[in-house]
């Protein structure tokens, strides 16, 4: 085994008993980034040198804790300051922001090292990380095929061992999917429980930050380092922030779990509802108590979803003007022309379609049939979810529709139909390797009620403990 | 002004800059007339990421504000998101509150020549600033423009009257009212000209008896008091003109041209912009619970209304000087500390209503800029009482106080002013006026009033205008009679 190999959890107890250096660490995993990163393209932007830096300063202290030296990611949407956040669009290509996202400077002040910043689509608009405006990324278990996204550098970088762990965003399964696809673990935090100041914003009212880990125990002590109240961010909870290590137990005898029929419809893969099907043979193997349950309004999620989503995108991408930093068009003759030429040309099409779209939905002759409308049903999502957690501990579901398509091969996924539903309502939802179908990874998804992020991690850790598709990993020919 | 067989009815939307220790949204300081982008974070640069958190200063002013204009405060307020495109406006929205705002269903009292009148306020609502374009010259030719974002994300009172006046002349003393509580609040420097207190005005005409509103226009950029009075002046008037000749009104926003003295269209109701506005997803509603409310109702400061009503029955004063001295709350504070120190009210209130206003307006200064104290005034107040100054002299030592912010004793010791009341001195001055000036003495005898007159002249002349009058007069009637 080589270092990049190990978990996060090993390297940590590696380096806090002196066994190995943080700059060992870093070596291992750079020499894998020069090995893979250019099948893969997981990166927008290397920060190896300043890596460098952090390595050394974390091998000179007397006492190595938490995620101090281990090597991670950041997905180009997370503000770094003074290292470029592109969010893979022309129009933020050399934007260096002079600040740190509230994630970011709570894993610098771990001592996290960043080795860079990560792909996805444009402004996290997207399913498979095309949309970049660099290129695509490559999913590790196959290159021909997508990992994802709008996280798929992200998940890509973390299946292929090029970063222990990656933080991402999730506004619509951004995390979830591109875990699945790629084999990963991939939690969305209850809505608030992780500070958005810093995430550029896609869609505010759904945005959630979360973490990308090789397995449940990685994602729990990830977990540990991000959450918590932040006073720049009016939308983050006062919560207490439990230990997440507590919850890493394999007893689940008598959890009751619930799997809604609506998530097991027909545009789920065959072969894919099979495998999650079996991983809940596995659940009441553990003793847990599955039963099937229903969230009828969970099929109204994607239009609801499409909506609130570009509403609200139309208006925080209004920023995106060219007057103060991005990119301008130069050559514009008036106030007017120079900002509609920078949208026009320094923001691609999908980005530009959503705006239109919520642009539309918001004008007056279509706020209360379209923007209003979807709020109800949101609110109606929401409240199935309250029903079925009176009930039951956490639903189980597919977290995707299929296991990773090819590039070029889809304009649409239906998987935003299983992974949606928990950003709209709010809840913690997670995606952890459930099964293998032709040698690619099948995602299981976990929902619970809010702030019950323990509860998925337990049920997580439990399924994990008795598989071992957390332990296959891509081959690589190097 | 007449409006023939048209009734006028006008409303206005007040913006209101407050005086909060930062902005709406962010930790910046406010900082009118500072170096350009000096008081800027990346928060209100709009830069991605960034987020908004509430002012709960602003909230405390938005209610305090509620309170003093009588509206009902709401329990439950929320944020809403303007959306348009400026250079000015780093977001491309504007944070404001549209259908849920923070106060409702107030009103305000004017004193008209009728009597009192009630105008109704609709709705008071929180938002921020924009920032603001500095332009070479002309908007239309300028090569270039710079954007200054000091002001972007200052905090605003939005305050909307129902369309409860019906002359230019009450939309001016609902301004000049709404003008006064916001200063005795504390809340706003209102100072028009530098645009800390703007004012639109919603004004439309209708025959008399009929209850349907006419088309109305509104009327921007209305600097001034006498801006607001004469745009609605002449707005009505256009109205008019153009319904007497047969034509039909537009909805439209129009602007008032200062130098023209007249309102320009400047876009109809077609083309207008849809704001899109929604809720604001960065930002958790406001719930206020009472305590909160009653919490600031105990902070509320005695209001123009009250001081009014106190001026009236303690001090005695005419309701005329109790209005004006009750226009600024600076103005009030510095007539109730000169009071404190000279119990005579009407003296004091005719001092700053004439000389003190007089001087401050020619020198075009606010009193609170002026070097004269209220202290002070009361001590030259004092001398005049006890005859060491004349009323005459006072003037002058007025002046220099004003001009120097010396103490009265200081300026009457250096510069002799000393009101002569000796006897002797003063009958010396009139026995050498009477024998300088025989002609005058022989008009007075046949009668000739004004000889009088001439005489008491000459000896305040003499004496450098210190001698007392009344002992003058008196001396020289005696001495005159003698002869």
């Amino acid at each position: 085994m080589k270092l990049y190999q190990l978990s996060v959890k090993k390297i940590a107890e590696m380096l806090a008993r002196r066994e190995v250096k943080a700059q060992e660490v870093l070596e291992s995993v750079a020499e894998r980034i020069s090995q893979v990163e250019h099948k893969i393209q997981a990166f927008t932007t290397l920060t190896l040198e300043e890596a460098q830096k952090t390595a050394m300063d974390i091998d000179r202290r007397g006492e190595i804790t938490g995620l101090a030296g281990i090597p991670c990611g950041i997905k180009d949407n997370l503000c770094t300051r003074g290292v470029k956040t592109t969010c893979a669009s022309k129009m933020l290509e050399n934007f260096i922001p002079p600040y740190d996202a509230t994630v970011v400077n709570k894993l610098k002040s771990d001592g996290a090292v960043m080795v860079g910043k990560m792909n996805m689509d444009e402004f996290a608009m997207g399913f498979s990380t095309e949309t970049s405006c660099f290129y695509p990324t490559h999913n590790p278990w196959d290159l021909a095929r997508v990992p994802g996204g709008s996280s798929g550098g992200s998940a890509a970088a973390v299946a292929a061992g090029e970063v222990f762990y990656a933080l991402a965003s999730d506004t619509g399964g951004s995390i979830r999917q591109p875990a699945a696809f790629c084999g990963v673990v991939g939690l969305k935090p209850t809505y608030g429980r992780v500070s958005r100041y810093g995430l550029v914003a896609f869609a505010s009212s759904m945005d959630q930050v979360g973490p990308l880990t090789r397995d449940v125990t990685d994602c729990a002590l990830v977990m540990n380092a991000i959450c918590g109240y932040d006073h720049r961010d009016s939308s983050s909870r006062e919560a207490e922030v439990p230990d997440y290590r507590d919850f890493l137990q394999t007893d689940i005898k008598g959890m009751k779990i619930g799997f809604p029929r609506e998530y097991f419809l027909d545009e789920v893969e065959p072969s894919v509802r099979e495998a999650v099907k079996k991983a809940l043979l596995k659940y009441e193997e553990l003793g847990a108590v599955v039963e099937e349950t229903s969230l009828p309004h969970s099929k109204y999620a994607l239009p609801v979803f499409q909506i609130i989503a570009s509403a609200e995108t139309s208006s925080s991408m209004a920023r995106y003007d060219g007057v103060r930093y991005g990119y301008r068009d130069e050559n514009a003759q008036d106030i007017a022309e120079m900002m509609s030429n920078s949208r026009g040309r320094g923001l691609g099409p999908e980005v530009k379609r959503r705006i239109l779209l919520g642009t539309h939905f918001l004008s007056k002759d279509s706020y209360d049939a379209y923007y209003l409308k979807a709020m109800k049903v949101r609110r109606l999502i929401k409240e199935d979810f309250d029903r079925a957690f009176e009930k039951f501990d956490l639903l189980v579901s597919p977290a995707a529709v299929s296991t990773a398509f090819k590039l070029g091969e889809k304009t649409e996924d239906l998987s935003g139909v299983l992974n949606i539903p928990a950003n709209l309502a709010g809840i913690p939802a997670m995606s952890i390797p459930g099964g293998v179908v032709d040698g690619l990874p099948v995602g299981l998804q976990l929902m619970g009620p809010p702030l019950a992020e323990g509860t998925l991690l337990k049920a997580a850790y439990a399924f994990e403990q008795g598989s071992d598709y957390h332990l296959r990993t891509p081959i690589l020919e190097v | 002004m007449t409006t023939g067989k048209y009734e006028a009815v006008i409303g206005l939307e007040v913006h209101a800059e407050l005086k909060t220790n930062t902005k709406a949204f962010c930790s910046c300081g406010l900082s009118f007339g500072a170096i350009p982008n000096s008081h800027v974070c990346p928060g209100c640069l709009g830069m991605p990421g960034t987020m908004p958190v509430l002012n709960r200063e602003l909230v405390e002013y938005a209610i305090k504000t509620g309170l003093a204009l009588n509206c009902k405060i709401a329990e439950y307020c929320r944020f809403d998101r303007k959306n348009y495109f400026y250079p000015d406006l780093p977001n491309g929205f504007q944070i404001s509150q549209l259908d849920l705002p923070i106060c409702t269903a107030g009103s305000l009292e004017i004193e008209t020549q009728q009597g009192k009148k009630t105008i109704g306020i609709n709705r008071v609502h929180m938002e921020e600033d924009a920032g603001k374009l500095v332009h070479q010259g002309n908007i239309m030719t300028t090569p270039y423009s710079l954007a200054d974002l000091n002001r972007a994300g200052t905090p605003l009172l939005e305050i909307v009257s129902e369309p409860d006046m019906r002359s230019p002349q009450e939309a001016r003393m609902y301004l000049e009212k709404l003008r006064s509580i916001l200063l005795f609040l504390g809340v706003s420097d209102c100072r028009m000209e530098e645009g800390s207190l703007r004012c639109d005005a919603n004004i439309s005409i209708r025959p008399w008896g009929q209850e349907k509103l006419g088309t109305r226009a509104e009327i921007k950029n209305l600097n001034s008091f006498r801006a607001l009075e004469r745009a609605a002046e002449y707005e009505i008037k256009r109205q008019i003109e153009v319904l007497e000749e047969g034509g039909q009104l537009v909805q439209e926003t129009r602007t008032w041209d200062e130098d023209r003295q007249v309102t320009l269209s400047m876009r109809s109701k077609e083309q207008a912009q849809d704001y899109r506005y929604f809720p604001d997803p960065d930002l958790t509603p406001i719930i206020i619970g009472q305590d909160w409310i009653e919490r600031v109702r105990k902070t509320l400061p005695e209001l123009p209304d009250q001081a009014r009503e106190r001026l009236i029955k303690e001090y005695n004063l005419p309701p005329y000087d109790a209005n004006l001295l009750t226009m600024s709350k600076d103005v009030l504070d510095f007539f109730d500390g000169c009071v404190a120190e000279y119990k005579e009210p009407k003296a004091v209130a005719n001092w700053v209503m004439g000389e003190l206003t007089r001087l401050l307006n020619q020198n075009n200064m606010e009193i609170k800029d002026a070097k004269i104290s209220p202290s002070s005034l009361a001590q030259m107040l004092k001398l005049l009482e006890q005859g060491t100054i004349s009323g005459k002299i006072a003037k002058v030592v007025f002046e220099e106080m004003f001009a120097t912010g010396e103490s009265p004793d200081k300026i009457v010791k250096d510069r002799g002013l000393v009101q002569i009341s000796d006897e002797s001195a003063i009958k010396a001055i009139v026995e050498e006026v009477i024998t300088g000036n025989p002609k005058v003495v022989e008009d007075f005898k046949n009668g000739k009033g004004k000889a009088l007159g001439f005489l008491v002249g000459q000896v305040m002349k003499i004496s450098k205008g210190k001698a007392n009058p009344e002992m003058v007069n008196q001396l020289l009637k005696e001495e005159l009679s003698r002869r």
